[in-house]
């Protein structure tokens, strides 16, 4: 049985230099860097100093607070380098590859015997739980808890989004085993979401419950598809994978073996030849980059797309959740008169002297300039044409903004992640930044509440 | 430019000099973190769409005080004119009297007012911000245009710090800077702001003397019950050559300039059409007390009970305070259901102080004031619906217990 989910608040956000369905090899990087940014709210405790050895799947270092979650080497060699900032934080581990690569091999398990237990210690042993996130919060999942139910969206409606249509193909047996062991671990469903008229492997798994999705972005997000099928409750719990990420658990669990291996689109309009490439975790960006070329001088690197990802440099490293790399043009420069002449090469959610909504096909080249100063919020009504989820959305800002919990909880903070304000920051008149406001404001409600 | 933008950055009058640089350029700055890219429009260009919508209307405004001024004059000699468009509408002599009168209230208001910004913005050291763009167009469209400059600049003073600057700057006010300063003017000088000699030019400084001319509005006429004395068409009333606040007169331009704003999605419909139903509701149930005869022709509120009910949407400053005050986000309600009732009161409220104001008929800034303060309130209780639906999803929440919890029982049990 499906349950079909229309969106119709949104917007679409289409770019120049969508990835060309056509895969790649990329080199293979000298330097692989875990960017423990990626990993929010997690304290890492070292397992392996620097120039110890790895190997592919063994475990660098463990999380504080949950001693059995271990974060793997996604290569395996020398870890040459350990990243610190402020008061000795850990930033990066750096493992300078080998030629020859060694796996750490586990003992398969028969998911189709094993219990909830079972399953949870090899997914933490062999370094694939943090692939699993937990809502509310949007962090790594506990794997001490039970969720209502799990999530995982196959539509991907971000602006140049890997097409999962295409990179999810063949995978069918990983993803199956990969569902076969979340399965045992909720008492709920396991919601799977694919485009309305894709052709998704997803779509023909077992064990799930299907979803069509179809309207504007942020309809391929999960936190929208939550909210419009079971929404979180205070005290609720569920978990989100991402499809890419469940061909690695399920790659590990059938072979037993880590495997950091992931198709990356590779976009933006200042990219030549925007295409698929075949690398790992962690490899150095510019080992791909460069093979499709660039066609600017001044340009930015973006770790994901270009509302939520992370802002990187050509030698900066894909990112652990990442399966995007976006590059756009920099936009430090001038515009003349601005603010108030007729706009024809931006998007625009508003129809004052611009003319994005004559054309909603239309793809445009968006460089990083933030088309404004910022300001504190005055216009209303704006967010609400965009934002599909039954919240207010100003609202529930403003009461991150005075860490009001009360109000955060009553407001429906539990239902939603940062990214699911990217749109609002994006289309946001006063240059409100949305997302750091509402991680803010739930880091603060985890510190107070739990 | 950039040069000198740079050259004063960090230093005290950095705002001040800013303000000038954004004015002239988009600035260079670029997004971190969050989204990377940005929508086009800022803030500037939703303050310039509304300014272009009321630029048609300070034009008409212009030539209308001419008109104004040489109707009355004509009528003083008793030779009432009769509105020929070309010939004596849109001419030289009108807007020469629109030049010398109307653009330096103007002038005043915005100078005055973006002092006064200004100052605040290098006092507190943050960017001066847009919000006087558009108060300050509004403010000599809702003056009479005798207002003395001095009185005007007054006001706008006492608009902008204690309507604005003291809540903490644009974005923050609990009040409608502009009519802030309408209501100033209105409590502070009463007598400059009603009665039947204010509202064309030169007639208070002509009265009593032996050309004294006068300019009453349709409102006065209503209320002393003189409906019959007007001599005003309602294509008059509609489209504007009618006495009355400098800019609020031409229904027809204030409804192609609401238009825009709708259709640039930059002002709420929902607030607008909200506020048409609530004034002719209020509207529709006075003509009905009249027709049931419980208001005869000798109550002092006859005359403006008995006024067609749809009349009073074209006439004083009803529709300009629903399309350019009623829809101001920051002091307006700001749910979407919230905007419904929010205007629907506005309307109705206005009608009804028009009504049954004896010293001053007309009610649009004082409900708009009104409403302002109650906007949070309706706020408050449309966002409860949604928390209260919240609240009642809860009680269907599955929590599952956590893996732990069974063992920490199972030791207790050991431990006992």
């Amino acid at each position: 049985m499906s349950k079909d989910i229309r969106i119709k608040k949104g917007l679409n956000i289409n770019l120049v230099g969508a990835a060309e369905l056509t895969t790649s090899k990329a080199v293979l990087s000298n330097v692989y860097t875990i960017n423990l940014d990626d990993f929010h709210g997690i304290i890492p405790k070292l397992l392996l100093k620097e120039g110890a050895e790895v190997k592919t799947g063994e475990a660098i270092f463990y999380n504080k607070n949950i001693e059995d979650m271990h974060f793997v080497s996604p290569v395996s060699g020398e870890i040459v380098e350990i990243v610190r900032g402020a008061r000795r934080r850990i930033l990066e581990i750096k493992i300078l590859a080998d030629k020859s690569q060694d796996v750490v091999e586990h003992k398969k398990l028969d998911v189709e015997k094993a219990s909830k237990e079972d399953v949870k210690a090899y997914l933490l042993k062999g370094g694939c739980w943090p692939f699993i996130k937990q809502r509310p919060y949007d962090v790594v999942a506990n794997p001490d808890a039970t969720p209502k139910a799990i999530f995982v969206s196959g539509y991907a409606s971000a602006p140049l989004a890997a097409d999962y249509d295409y990179v999810l193909k063949g995978k069918e047996a990983q993803l199956q085993a990969a569902i076969a062991a979340l399965g045992k671990m909720t008492p709920g469903k396991i919601h799977v979401s694919v485009g309305k008229d894709g052709n998704s492997p997803l779509a023909a798994l077992k064990g799930i419950e299907l979803h069509k999705v179809s309207g504007p972005h942020p309809a391929g997000l999960v936190g929208t598809q939550i909210n419009k099928i079971d929404p979180i409750n205070k005290g609720e719990l569920v978990w989100v994978v991402s499809p890419q990420d469940l061909v690695l658990i399920g790659e590990f669990l059938l072979t037993g073996k880590f495997s950091a291996e992931r198709l990356v689109a590779l976009a933006g309009s200042t990219v030549k030849t925007p295409k698929y490439y075949l690398t790992k975790i962690g490899a150095e960006i510019s080992t791909f980059l460069y093979a499709s070329g660039v066609n600017e001088e001044n340009f930015r690197v973006i770790n994901g797309d270009v509302l939520t990802g992370s802002k990187s440099r050509p030698d900066g490293y894909l990112g652990y959740y990442n399966n995007l790399v976006t590059v756009i043009p920099e936009g430090d420069d001038y515009e003349l008169f601005g603010w108030n002449k007729p706009v024809f090469n931006k998007i625009s959610n508003t129809r004052a002297l611009t003319f994005s909504w004559l054309q909603p096909n239309k793809k445009y080249d968006l460089n990083t300039n933030t088309n404004g100063e910022h300001r504190a919020f005055v216009v209303t009504g704006q967010y609400e044409q965009v934002f599909p989820m039954d919240i207010y959305p100003m609202q529930l800002l403003k009461a991150c903004m005075v860490k009001d919990l009360d109000e955060m909880e009553q407001l429906g903070l539990y239902e939603v992640a940062p990214e699911d304000f990217s749109l609002t920051e994006f289309i946001c008149i006063s240059k409100q930044p949305h997302q750091k406001i509402i991680r803010e404001g739930l880091d603060l409600l985890q510190k107070e509440i739990g | 430019m950039h040069e000198l933008k740079l050259k004063y950055q960090g230093k005290k009058m950095a705002p001040a000099f800013n303000a000038f640089h954004t004015f002239l350029f988009t600035p260079n700055e670029t997004t971190h973190g969050g989204t990377h890219v940005k929508a086009a429009d800022d803030l500037k260009r939703t303050m310039n769409t509304v300014i272009m919508a009321l630029v048609p209307i300070l034009i008409f405004s212009m030539f209308n005080a001419g008109y104004q001024y040489y109707a009355a004059i004509d009528a003083a000699n008793g030779t009432p004119r009769t509105l020929s468009l070309f010939e004596n509408f849109l001419t030289w002599d009108n807007f020469w009297i629109g030049i010398i009168k109307v653009l330096p209230l103007l002038v005043v208001s915005y100078g005055v007012g973006l002092l006064v910004e200004f100052i605040f913005a290098v006092i507190k050291g943050h960017e001066v911000e847009e919000g006087y763009l558009v108060t300050g167009m509004l403010v000599p469209l809702i003056v009479p245009i005798d207002t003395p400059l001095w009185m005007l600049a007054v006001a706008v003073v006492f608009g902008v710090v204690i309507g604005k600057e003291v809540f903490g700057g644009t974005g923050m006010n609990i009040l409608n800077p502009a009519l802030t300063i309408r209501a100033f003017l209105f409590f502070a000088y009463p007598t400059w702001m009603s009665g039947d000699k204010v509202w064309v030019y030169q007639a208070v400084e002509k009265a009593g003397g032996p050309d004294a001319i006068s300019g009453e509005t349709i409102l006065g006429f209503l209320a002393q019950n003189k409906g019959s004395e007007m001599a005003y068409s309602v294509s008059d009333m509609f489209f504007g050559f009618i006495p009355g606040s400098v800019g609020e007169t031409s229904t027809l331009l204030i409804l192609l300039g609401g238009l825009f704003l709708i259709y640039t999605k930059i002002a709420s419909w929902r607030i607008m059409l909200s506020a048409v139903i609530g004034s002719l509701v209020m509207g529709l149930i006075f003509n009905q007390v009249v027709d049931m005869g419980w208001v005869t022709e000798t109550s002092k509120f006859y005359g403006l009970m008995s006024f067609d009910f749809w009349k009073h949407l074209i006439i004083g400053g009803l529709a300009f305070g629903i399309v350019f005050m009623a829809t101001d986000p920051v002091t307006g309600a700001q749910t979407n259901r919230g905007k419904w009732i929010y205007g629907f009161f506005i309307g109705f409220i206005s009608v009804m102080i028009r009504v049954f104001n004896p010293a001053y008929p007309e009610g649009v800034f004082l409900a708009i004031l009104l409403m302002n303060v109650f906007a949070p309130t309706i706020d408050h209780y449309v966002v409860q619906g949604n928390i209260k639906r919240r609240m009642k999803r809860l009680k269907n929440a599955v929590i599952l217990p956590k893996d732990s919890d069974g063992k920490a029982e199972e030791l207790k049990a050991e431990t006992v």
